[in-house]
Parts: structure tokens; C-alpha cells; sequence
């Protein structure tokens, strides 16, 4: 087990390394400059600006002195506002972008579960038609839409909420159904068919014969295993959401990082496009990697090699 | 095992639920009028004046030296005052500079700053803070994009390229209270410059003291009617009253609270919903609807830009003035005005924007109708165009501009009434702004959107544009009368000769036609009633300096 996650945490910092000189290649290589603007610039301006960022250096020198102040966990500059660091950009908005996506995944499991237990229990009956015509629309009606709406009634209109902005809890409530819909809506759907499965195995019928109550054999057996392909998407989902919306942040006015991963891009603000790049897949990597662990703990038929016999 | 799972998951969810319950205090419900209180409606003295409102995106640098950019400035003119500043009518009147002489040649320019100036932090305004400040900006280690804001002093430009030193810049501090600026050459614009942000002083202790002194609110100092008092970067910024203003007395306001808000509809309801004061800018189609009420709380202010179409003259046939001219008359600009821009933006007939002056009234009113939009002069003109060129159609070409709904609204209503009136069909491309440029530069495009806000109040910022191979000449026109006239303009200090030559220009510029001019932009805002004294100079965001809430 501990041959396997080191190998696993090796293997994690060779694809982190591969993303960063892929994306640092792909950055420089498409059209643009981070101090374009519509209007002329004096060559002189210009190339002040190039020389204060070291970006008048070769490539490959740019390249090495990246990888050395990330050594040192330091992602550098903005080159678009000077008062604030990839880091400060990091360290601020994270945290908020992380509470966001967490209340969302509260949100998002949570009812997200219960509608897809309903489902399958009541399968083609009025419950599971009404739940699953909600998952469609959670999942096929836009986040932006929906947060348009919600801000409509329930702040404009009855005024049960602020608009936008991120002061206190009842900031975050807003937001917080707009991004959970999305994925409340996918595991409905991921629980209903996988617990259609589940209840239809034998072990859940010899359950029933040797007479255990209704409630034991939904709660003890089933709901259980059906659980296990939740878990499979949990990682990549999470990762989603705790990193940010930028669509959700952009429109509620949260200090997120989610706007860094598009306007780093939109600007050609290097330190931001690898810095966003960098932290995101180190979480991507991180949280598979927990699940991949996960797996063996949760479901004592998965083995991992090395692993307890 | 089967325990271990449901222990975990009881786990992770209480701990999201701590997480959520930890912020704010989540069992006691913040009513979102808490937030929406109107200040007016309290009846005390004594309640603090607050303005809200909206700046749409994180300030790049509140550093006058190497700020650049609306997001910045808007803060930066509330905060900072340069020798002068502008009245509501555009006039320049004194501000830290009580008085200014300059010499026969209009090289030289004298400013005395006027007794009783303060910085935030008590210190007195000397004139070796303006001498600091602007040679802060024009050193090459400071970076700073605006520097070429200061190209007018002498030696200001070498200093800037590194090709000679600090002392030759034509700007020395003779004394506590007396600035002497030398220019390169006879500027007559140049006491409007001395308003605008990159000619604030900074306080040269502070600055040396600690050079990130203009990254938070805490270390923040400067010399304007307000102060920064909180800075939470990317959510929200908050002014207050600077106690040391030597006009403090004039100011009403106790409070200026921003939120970083880059959505239009979102600021916009936040102002419906009463959270916020005075809304820019504003969504499209609020816009249009706002002007089709007749909103009381609407204002479209005066802005200096034009918003036109940069036409290749090196693609044929478009490098025949008689082709240009016939798109430029087949182009319905009231229907787009009206219909689809919705921002009460008067129609450009002409390049230079209304609200500059002249020697008498207004320039742009001087100027009038350059052309006319006559569809049978247009076919006519197009017809013969072709025929000199060689050619009996226009073959398909594409019209490029850069991603935004807006664009893209002007771009289709254009592409329908060249459809229509001349018979021509073309493609519509978006780009992403940055490709835009790059291809412009490139000369890679055939007809593409385009703007230009005007750096100072003078026809010049719009003249020198099209000069031979003029660094935003992204047309490549060239026309050796209009250099001409442009350099006369720019070499005497006689307004009647430069108005006159710039008039000249403009004239043969349209006659030409190497862009097509659309619209001139307007600043659509809202303000609540209670709110006076709002004031919009034409190349500037709206001031509320004077602003007061009843």
C-alpha cells in the first residue's frame, strides 16, 4: 500500500511537471502579448515593460527561472495588476472559491441523493417522473440562466437576499444553489440507475427473504453499493467546484480564483495562466488520487498491488 | 467496514456544514436590506454620507505612475490632484497650482502651487513631489506604459529609452512652491495634461520609504479630496473624506464604497435592488429601454471616442477612395444608433468627437456633415471604383471584430445594409481582442472594428492617428497633404492656424475615407435622485467629488 502511493505520488509530479512546460510552451506560442492594447505604445514603453517582467530573456532562460521561483513556491507577478501576486491571487481567492464549491457540494449530495433514492424506489411512479424532470433541468438548463433567475426573484423582486457581492452567509446562498444544481442534478441520476442495479442483485432479495426490515435492507445494503460510482465522479467534481466558477463568480461578484483560468488567458497573463493551471491540476491529481485510495478502503474487492492481501 | 463508510460520510458532511456555518454566522439571517439601506432615508445629522457604486474590474495599479486604464483612474482622480483639474464644463481651472505663466514660445511653463496643500497623511504638497513623480514614471525601471503621457517634456522621451539621464528632464522644483516645466515642443494642450493622472505628484518620502506603499489601503497616501481607507482586492474599495483637502469644506460626501463587480447585469441589479447609488456602464438593452422611457435617473454623458471601421487600403479594391467612400454612405448610422448601439450616441459624420473646443463653439460643430449617406451616390461611386480597379463585383471579404455581443449587433446591421443597398456580400469573423490587434498590426484583415478614446482634449488625439505610418495608422492610409497639415497644426502655438489646418485635415481624411466612422460613443449611467452633483468632464468617468446625497 505504501510502495503503490509513493509510486502514485511520484507519477503525480512528473504529469504536474509535464503540464507545466506544456502549458508554458503553449502560452508563448499563441498570438498576442500581455501588453497589447488597442493603440500604439511606444517601442520605448514597450520594451521597458518586456525587461521589467524578463520577458525580453530567451525562452528557454524564462522558462528556467520560472521552474526556480516555483521551486520556491513563489508563481510570480501579475503583469496586469501590480498589487496583487499569483500568490495573493491564490491565497485570497481560494479560500472563497472553496467555500463556495463546498456549500455546492453540501447542496449538490446531499438533495442530490435523496432525489435519486426516491427515484428508484418509486421507479415510474409520479416521484421518480417529478425527480428526474428536475434533473433535466438541472442539468440542461445553464448555471448563468439560473443565476440570472435567482437573483431576478429572489433578490430584485422579494428581496429575501443581496444580489451579489460576498460579505456574510446570506451572500453565499445565491450562489451557492446555482452551482450545486449542476452536479445535484448528474449524481440524481448517477444514484437512480445505480441503485436500479443494486436492488435488483440477489443479495438484496436473500436480504429480504431472511426477513429484514424495509429500512435495513434500502439503508444497510443498498444505498452502500450503490454509492460507489458517486465516488468515482466525487473527485472530479469536487475539483470543479472548489476551484472555482467563473461564470457563477463573475456574475455574483465573488473574489474567486475562477476568473483567473479565463482572464489569465484573455489578458496573456503568463504568471496567472501557469499559476491557475498549476494549482488546478495539483488538485485534479491530488483528488484522484485520494479516490483511487478510497477505492480500496470503501470496496474490500478492489486491490491495489503491494497492497494488504 | 460497512461503519467506517458511514462514519466518513457523516464526516465530510459535517465538516462542509462547519465550513458553511463558520462564515458569517449562518443561524442569524442578515436581512439584505441590511445591505440595501438607503442612506437618505435616515433622518439624523449625523448619519454618514455614502456613495455606492460599481467599478466593473480590480484596479491594475493605483500608482498615478504606472496606472493605466478607466479602472484605475476613476479612483485615482478622487484620490489624487494634479496641478489642475476640470470643471463640469471642461474648463481647466486651478488645482494644487494656484497659478501658472508661461513663456513667449510656450516652451516654458511656470506653476505655484497655492499655500495650504496636504497629503493624506498631514505632510505638506511640494513642487519636488510633482518633479519626483513624473520622473518616477518616465524611468525605464519603473515600467510604466503611460510614460509616454510625459513625452512632451524635454528630454522626457531619451530619458525614457535610456538615452540620457534624469537631470535633462525638463522638469525642476526651483523651489518648496514653484514647478518649472520645459516641453520638446510648443504644446497647447498641455494644461489639460496637467489633469490627468500620470502628472499627479506622489509623496516622494513615502515613495522611498516603502515602493509598495500603493498596494493596500493601510500605507496608502495621497493628496486628492478623498482617501483610501479599504482595499480588499478584487471585491471592494472604500474612500473617505481626506480631512487635509484644502477644499474640504466643498466636499459632502463622508463615504465612497465600490464593489469590484465585472458583470453589467449584476451591477445593474444591484441598483434596482437599491445596493448601489450610480451604475456605469450599463448592460445594452437596459440602456435602450432606459432611453425609450425617458428614465429621470438616466444620463448618457459625453465621451471622448469614436468607434469606427479600419478599412486595409492595400487590398484591392478597397485601396480606391471611391470604394470606401460608397461603403462609407451606404452605412445607415441613425438605424444603428437607434436600434442596435442604444446609448443615445450622436451618428459620426467626422472623426473628432463633440465637447472639444475650438477657437469659437464647439469643434466637432464647426466641422458638421463631412458626408452624406445617399445610397444612388453610393452605387454610383462603388460602380465607378470598380470600374478604375478593373473589376465588376466586390469579391466576398470579411468583416473581422473582436468577440462581443455588442460588435457583433453593429457588425450584422452593417453586413444587412451593405447586403441591401449596394448588393455586396461579406463574412463576419470574430476574434479574440488580442488576435484583433495582432492581425491590424500584421496588416492581416480586410475591414475590421476599431475605437479610439481620445488621450486629451484636443482634435490632435484624433488627427495624428492617420499620419504616414503613424504607429495606429492600422489602415497603412497615406496622404501627404494630411501629414502635412497635421505638422502645422502641431508646430505653432496660434489656434486659429492649428484649428484651421486640423479642419483641413479632417476634410480630406473623409474625403478619403480610409475608415469608415460609425458612432461617436456616449457614458450611459444611471444615478439615483437623491444623489446631485455628479458631474461628467468628456474625457473622464463621472466625478463625484461634489457629489452630495439628500
Amino acid at each position: 500500500m505504501f510502495n503503490y502511493s509513493l509510486k502514485r505520488i511520484c507519477l503525480a509530479l512528473v504529469t504536474l511537471w509535464v503540464i507545466i512546460t506544456l502549458t508554458f510552451l503553449l502560452m508563448h506560442s499563441i498570438p498576442g502579448n500581455p501588453f497589447a492594447q488597442e493603440g500604439s505604445m511606444p517601442k520605448a514603453v514597450y520594451d521597458n515593460l518586456q525587461s521589467y517582467y524578463n520577458l525580453d530573456k530567451p525562452l528557454l532562460t524564462q522558462y528556467g527561472l520560472y521552474l526556480q521561483s516555483l521551486l520556491q513556491l513563489d508563481f510570480g507577478p501579475s503583469l496586469k495588476s501590480s498589487s496583487i501576486s499569483v500568490n495573493d491571487y491564490i491565497k485570497n481567492g481560494f479560500p472563497i472559491s472553496l467555500h463556495l464549491g463546498a456549500q455546492a457540494m453540501v447542496i449538490a449530495i446531499t438533495f442530490g441523493l435523496i432525489f435519486g433514492v426516491i427515484a428508484s424506489l418509486n421507479r415510474n411512479k409520479w416521484p421518480d417522473y417529478v425527480a428526474m424532470v428536475l434533473a433535466i433541468i438541472g442539468i440542461s438548463v445553464p448555471n448563468f440562466i439560473l443565476a440570472t433567475i435567482l437573483i431576478n426573484y429572489l433578490a430584485v423582486e422579494w428581496q429575501l437576499f443581496p444580489v451579489a457581492t460576498w460579505k456574510s452567509w446570506s451572500h453565499t446562498v445565491l450562489p451557492s444553489i446555482a452551482l450545486a444544481m449542476m452536479p445535484m442534478a448528474y449524481i440524481a441520476r448517477l444514484m437512480r440507475s445505480s441503485m436500479l442495479e443494486v436492488l435488483s442483485q440477489d443479495y438484496i432479495l436473500t436480504a429480504k427473504s431472511k426477513g429484514l426490515s424495509r429500512y435495513s435492507v434500502i439503508f444497510k445494503h443498498a444505498i452502500r453499493n450503490a454509492m460507489l460510482p458517486i465516488v468515482t465522479v466525487l473527485g472530479i467534481l469536487i475539483a470543479n467546484l472548489v476551484t472555482g466558477s467563473f461564470i457563477i463568480e463573475s456574475i455574483f461578484g465573488i473574489p474567486g480564483m475562477g476568473e483567473m483560468f479565463v482572464k489569465g488567458i484573455f489578458n496573456r497573463d503568463y504568471p496567472v495562466i501557469l499559476g491557475s493551471t498549476i494549482f488546478y491540476s495539483a488538485i485534479l491529481i491530488f483528488l484522484i488520487l485520494i479516490v483511487d485510495l478510497a477505492y480500496t478502503w470503501i470496496d474490500p474487492r478492489i486491490k491495489v498491488p503491494g497492497g494488504r492481501k | 467496514m460497512k461503519k467506517k463508510l458511514g462514519s466518513t460520510l457523516i464526516l465530510i458532511l459535517s465538516t462542509f456544514f462547519v465550513l458553511a456555518g463558520c462564515f458569517g454566522g449562518g443561524t442569524t439571517k442578515e436581512p439584505a436590506s441590511n445591505d440595501s439601506g438607503k442612506p437618505s432615508d435616515e433622518t439624523e445629522e449625523t448619519a454618514p454620507k455614502v456613495l455606492r457604486l460599481n467599478n466593473s474590474s480590480e484596479p491594475g495599479s493605483l500608482h498615478p505612475g504606472t496606472a493605466q486604464g478607466t479602472h484605475d483612474s476613476w479612483i485615482l482622480e478622487h484620490a489624487f490632484e494634479g496641478l489642475t483639474k476640470k470643471t463640469q464644463e471642461g474648463e481647466i481651472i486651478p488645482g494644487m497650482a494656484e497659478e501658472w505663466e508661461t513663456s513667449e514660445d510656450g516652451l516654458t511653463w511656470t506653476f505655484h502651487l497655492r499655500d495650504g496643500i496636504h497629503w493624506s497623511n498631514g505632510e505638506q504638497v511640494t513642487a519636488a513631489d510633482f518633479e519626483y513623480a513624473w520622473k518616477y514614471a518616465l524611468n525605464p525601471e519603473s515600467a510604466s506604459t503611460y510614460a509616454y503621457q510625459l513625452y512632451y517634456l524635454e528630454g522626457g522621451q531619451e530619458f525614457n529609452e535610456g538615452k540620457a539621464g534624469e537631470d535633462k528632464v525638463g522638469v525642476t522644483a526651483t523651489d518648496e512652491k514653484t514647478l518649472e516645466v520645459k516641453l520638446a515642443q510648443p504644446t497647447p494642450y498641455f494644461l489639460d495634461l496637467t489633469s490627468f493622472y500620470t502628472y499627479y505628484p506622489i509623496n516622494q518620502k513615502v515613495q522611498e520609504a516603502n515602493p509598495e506603499w500603493y498596494q493596500e489601503a493601510d500605507t496608502y497616501v495621497s493628496n486628492g479630496a478623498f482617501k483610501l481607507t479599504e482595499w480588499k482586492h478584487k471585491e471592494s474599495i472604500k474612500l473617505a473624506k481626506n480631512e487635509h483637502y484644502y477644499e474640504q469644506d466643498k466636499i459632502n460626501l463622508d463615504e465612497v464604497h465600490f464593489v469590484i463587480i465585472d458583470d453589467e447585469n449584476t451591477a445593474w441589479q444591484m441598483y434596482q435592488a437599491g445596493e448601489l447609488d450610480l451604475v456605469y456602464p450599463l448592460p445594452q438593452d437596459v440602456q435602450g429601454q432606459l432611453m425609450a422611457n425617458n428614465d429621470p435617473e438616466f444620463v448618457a454623458g459625453p465621451d471622448l471616442s469614436v468607434y469606427y471601421y479600419n478599412i486595409n487600403n492595400n487590398v484591392k479594391p478597397f485601396n480606391n477612395p471611391k470604394v470606401r467612400k460608397a461603403l462609407s454612405m451606404a452605412i445607415e448610422r441613425q438605424t444603428i444608433v437607434d436600434h442596435v448601439a442604444q446609448g443615445g450616441q450622436p451618428p459620426a459624420y467626422s472623426v473628432v468627437p463633440p465637447g472639444i473646443p475650438d477657437v469659437n463653439g464647439d469643434y466637432q460643430e464647426n466641422t458638421g456633415k463631412l458626408f452624406e449617406e445617399n445610397l444612388d451616390e453610393a452605387k454610383k461611386l462603388l460602380e465607378e471604383g470598380l470600374a478604375e480597379e478593373g473589376m465588376d463585383q466586390i469579391p466576398n471579404f470579411t468583416l473581422t471584430y473582436n468577440t462581443s455581443e455588442g460588435h457583433k449587433a453593429i457588425a450584422e446591421a452593417v453586413q444587412e445594409m451593405w447586403r441591401k443597398n449596394l448588393g455586396i456580400e461579406m463574412t463576419l469573423e470574430n476574434v479574440e481582442f488580442q488576435v484583433k490587434l495582432d492581425r491590424e498590426k500584421a496588416g492581416d484583415y480586410t475591414i475590421s472594428r476599431a475605437g479610439w478614446v481620445g488621450d486629451y482634449v484636443d482634435p490632435m488625439t484624433f488627427m495624428d492617428l492617420w499620419v504616414t505610418d503613424g504607429p495606429y495608422n492600422d489602415a497603412d492610409w497615406s496622404n501627404a497633404e494630411y501629414d502635412k497639415l497635421v505638422q502645422t497644426a502641431k508646430t505653432t502655438m496660434d489656434q486659429e492656424v492649428r484649428m484651421k489646418a486640423m479642419h483641413d485635415a479632417e476634410k480630406i481624411l473623409m474625403d478619403e475615407m480610409p475608415i469608415l466612422p460609425i458612432y461617436f460613443y456616449t457614458k450611459p449611467f444611471t444615478v439615483k435622485p437623491n444623489v446631485t452633483g455628479i458631474y461628467t468632464p468628456i474625457n473622464r468617468y463621472p466625478q463625484f467629488i461634489y457629489a452630495d446625497i439628500e
